[in-house]
């Protein structure tokens, strides 16, 4: 409907046909990693998507997982199960499209045999959506070793087991799929639609992309990389409308503001970053934080701060007086609210999406940004919901350093020492049109 | 994404963002039989890559040759056993590796496409060891197609039209121009997967059906691939419209988000007739976010799809000013952006050159879609159209998009068609021209010389 689409900043086709990727490799080629950021991004850009791991399924099914020989090909009993549980998530496939809204399933699983991929592609057509295929080959050891170390030692399979022998069973499971493994055939399977990643994205052949979301996540999958590095998101130092309680603007840096820039610099001086790129906003606020670190640093328009259109350098007390029932309006939706003139949290992500491609390019970043902004990356990375995001706490003068490690994000946040104000506004109790002044200003932080 | 310093650019508040996409320039290399789009291909992509700001040339090796060959007599002179022919092939090549090299180093290219069939690796080897002497990265573009429909129709389009075959009849160009493939085929050695694994390069099938894409440097060689990807050659249509004429329009107001005057909605009732006639088989529509456009699109009676980042341009503190207003308020700023049209960033607001950034993902679309229709503002079509008719940062503000007015683009051999069609509704000129006198201490009657005339 034409209310649905005015909503999305993205003109994704959500009338379109569901779309099923299908992961398919050996044990310990990257598949979950894949599935999880895939689907992480997806729901990000806002495109619903949900992701269905056959081996949780399988866990739940058999609860002590004693080893390596439940997935010997000969084990009839075993077969069973697995193909049950293949069953049971294809299901919930179905149903998370149909009942839940679900615009992509991605489908995390070995799939590794013709018949197997076979029997998802019958489901699929029967049922009208669409399937693309991603699947990761790899042969160097060293990335399997690795792979195996970082996920599968955690793993609730291995649980009771040292890692040595976690080691020695895991490789002995990979065996008893190697002799059955076909990979996508580049003849026999050329009507499909996939992508084949071979040794971690140095290569890839893409067959048949059939729409514009199977472009957006081809692109996305040949911009991942998984070497180590680090990602630091800061704030700009405070700067004077803070001060004022003030939102927007183009300001520059208060005195403690300039102090937390002096202090930026020595911190990052102090983690000793290999390569580090420095980017900023097109703001004054952000720029001055950065000239004090004495390095080259880019800006980038697409990451000033949420434009709050006629509100614009108003304190909240302002927009309580002269435009109360928007303060209230975005009180009960802070993620698609819109300022008038301005821009809603939702098309925020919209132009932040090529910073995030950007960010997964590149390798040691520093990104001097803005509370919305700000709020917005950290939600892509921490996997966030749309409600969630708006309050996400960004407080000044704090670094959150981000690592990927397994399948995730570990955070560190480092306060600089200086002192600034509180610019969070937590959502009130009352966000009804007609509530009192009172009510609407519960949740201000302190300003001059 | 403005870079920081780099000795080639003007460091200026307002300094072209793309210049530095990359740190170093980027030499593509084509690689194919004749008649696998390789032209098509690097004149594409070199258009695309001016587009968003990144400055790129294309060298055809063929070219060269025909200023060197002034008449092309046969398939002969492509024998791999006429010596003649050879010597003269590979110095054309060395000559326009020359102009490469002048390009990338002297005169601020970043990106130079070097278009020939690049077949042997023995051709390619020495591309690469020029590249490293001279420190530009390498990325291949490989063609391959053995569809005979296609390697018929590409003859079609673009090769019986050669300055090559200018005194041939059809049937006697085709048939030397398939003894001239003949002549490359036995010694084509395509790129190979273990043999060129340390290349970075992208091999593209049965005109896009499938892609090998290996070793993906940078950020430059991620768009390309990622742009190549999209494009496709389906025959189709790209309508071009403004919204119908507004109340802002008619008394000479910009930005702003009025609604359709009464001329405006006739428009909307012409453009769905225009429409029906057309016979558009499957045709999606899109609009902006702002009423004018929505309200245009809701007299088609077909579904649309509404795009923020087709709204117009954003004024901002000029924001439903009159030219006389902004004249009167702001004579420097009118000035300024009288003076670099392009870069000029109203104040609170956005610049062409921020536009086109905003736009990048409709393009993208708009090369995946086929049959389309985009009912958007003036800058936004003009940005639009630039794009499509390859038209530089200097043309593209002053481009022609009157009201009422829908441009028909229809991709054909290397270009595009354009067909402009008024549907006889009347509204106000909204298109000022550059102005006589651009300095800042100008008159207000030189000012606002250029001026159309409104209520």
């Amino acid at each position: 409907s034409v209310s649905d689409v005015v909503l999305s900043a993205l003109p994704l086709p959500f009338c379109n046909s569901p779309t099923m990727i299908v992961m398919v490799g050996l044990p310990a080629r990257g598949k979950t990693y894949i599935s999880k950021k895939l689907t992480r991004y997806l729901n990000w850009i806002g495109v619903p998507t949900k992701m269905f791991n056959v081996g949780q399924y399988r866990r739940e099914a058999v609860k002590i997982y004693k080893n390596f020989e439940f997935f010997k090909p000969d084990n009839e009993e075993a077969m069973r199960i697995r193909k049950a549980c293949a069953a049971a998530a294809l299901k919930d496939v179905a149903a998370y499209f149909s009942k839940e809204q679900g615009q992509v399933a991605v489908f995390d699983a070995t799939n590794t045999t013709r018949e197997r991929r076979t029997v998802i592609l019958s489901y699929a057509k029967e049922r009208g959506y669409k399937v693309f295929f991603v699947e990761s080959i790899c042969d160097d050891p060293e990335i399997i070793a690795e792979n195996i170390k970082q996920v599968k030692f955690g793993s609730p399979d291995y649980v009771d087991r040292n890692v040595d022998e976690a080691m020695e069973d895991f490789v002995q499971r990979i065996d008893c799929y190697r002799a059955s493994y076909m990979p996508i055939d580049d003849e026999k399977d050329r009507k499909l639609s996939y992508i084949k990643i071979f040794d971690v994205g140095s290569r890839y052949l893409v067959n048949r992309v059939q729409d514009h979301i199977q472009s957006r996540i081809v692109y996305y999958l040949m911009n991942i990389h998984v070497t180590p590095r680090s990602i630091y998101l800061s704030r700009h130092g405070e700067s004077e409308l803070n001060l004022s309680g003030r939102i927007g603007g183009d300001s520059g840096l208060s005195p403690r503001g300039q102090k937390y820039a002096n202090a930026l610099a020595a911190f990052i001086h102090g983690q000793n970053i290999r390569e580090l790129k420095v980017w900023t906003s097109h703001m004054k606020r952000t720029i001055q934080t950065a000239e004090a670190l004495g390095v080259q640093y880019e800006q980038w328009k697409a990451l000033n701060e949420i434009d709050a259109g006629v509100c614009e350098e108003l304190t909240y007390e302002e927009i309580q007086q002269n435009l109360p029932q928007e303060f209230a309006l975005r009180d009960q939706d802070k993620y698609r609210y819109r300022y008038p003139k301005g821009e809603s949290y939702e098309d925020l992500v919209h132009r932040l999406e090529p910073v995030i491609m950007e960010l997964e390019r590149q390798e040691n970043v520093l990104v001097i940004c803005h509370q919305a902004v700000f709020r917005c990356l950290l939600a892509y990375f921490l996997d966030k919901p749309a409600d969630e995001l708006p309050y996400l706490r960004c407080p000044l003068h704090t670094v959150l350093k981000l690592t990927p490690i397994a399948y995730g994000c570990k955070v560190e946040s480092f306060f600089l020492n200086i002192e600034a104000v509180n610019t969070h506004r937590e959502r009130p109790v009352n966000v009804d049109v007609n509530r009192n002044p009172e009510d609407a200003l519960q949740t201000v932080p302190d300003h001059i | 994404m403005m870079r920081g310093c780099s000795s080639r650019t003007k460091i200026a508040q307002n300094q072209d963002r793309a210049v530095c996409m990359t740190n170093c320039p980027t030499l593509i290399v084509t690689v194919g039989l004749p008649a696998r789009g390789k032209t098509y291909i690097s004149k594409k992509l070199t258009r695309y890559l001016n587009w968003i700001g990144v400055p790129t040339r294309e060298f055809n090796v063929g070219q060269y040759r025909r200023e060197c060959v002034k008449i092309y007599k046969s398939f002969e002179f492509f024998r791999p056993d006429n010596e003649e022919g050879l010597k003269i092939r590979r110095q054309c090549a060395s000559a326009a590796l020359n102009d490469v090299r002048q390009y990338l180093t002297e005169e601020g290219g970043q990106v130079a496409v070097f278009d020939a069939t690049n077949t042997t690796r023995e051709r390619r080897e020495t591309i690469i060891q020029f590249a490293e002497q001279n420190g530009f990265k390498v990325f291949f573009v490989e063609s391959v197609c053995e569809d005979p429909d296609v390697i018929q129709e590409n003859i079609v389009q673009v090769k019986l039209g050669s300055p090559d075959y200018t005194n041939c009849n059809t049937e006697e160009a085709v048939e030397d121009f398939m003894k001239r493939i003949k002549c490359y085929e036995n010694s084509y050695e395509t790129l190979d997967e273990v043999l060129d694994r340390d290349l970075s390069y992208i091999k593209i099938m049965d005109v896009g059906q499938r892609y090998l894409v290996n070793r993906v440097l940078d950020h430059i060689q991620s768009r390309i691939v990622y742009y190549l990807m999209n494009i496709h050659i389906t025959p189709r249509s790209i309508y071009l419209c403004r919204h119908g004429e507004s109340e802002l329009n008619v008394n000479g107001r910009i930005g702003g988000d009025s609604g359709l005057t009464p001329r405006g909605k006739e428009f909307g009732k012409k453009l769905s007739q225009f429409i029906l006639e057309q016979g558009i088989s499957d045709l999606k529509v899109w609009t902006s976010q702002m009423k004018r456009t929505i309200q245009t699109a809701e007299a088609l009676n077909v579904p649309y799809e509404q795009w923020k980042v087709l709204n117009e341009i954003d004024a901002g503190v000029c924001e439903e000013m009159m030219y006389e207003e902004i004249q009167d308020h702001y004579p420097l700023e009118f000035a300024l952006r009288d003076q670099d049209k392009y870069r000029y960033r109203y104040p609170k607001g956005e610049s062409y050159e921020d536009l086109v950034q905003r736009l990048e993902p409709v393009i993208m679309e708009l090369e995946r879609q086929e049959n389309v229709l985009v009912v958007c503002h003036q800058a936004v079509m003009r940005c639009l159209l630039a794009y499509f008719l390859d038209k530089t940062a200097e043309e593209l503000p002053y481009l022609k998009c009157p009201l009422h007015t829908v441009l028909k683009l229809t991709p054909v051999a290397y270009g595009c068609k354009v067909e402009s069609i008024s549907l006889n509704v009347d509204a106000v000129d909204t298109h000022r021209e550059r102005p006589e006198n651009v300095n800042i201490h100008r008159t207000t009657q030189d000012a606002l010389q250029t001026v159309p005339p409104h209520l």
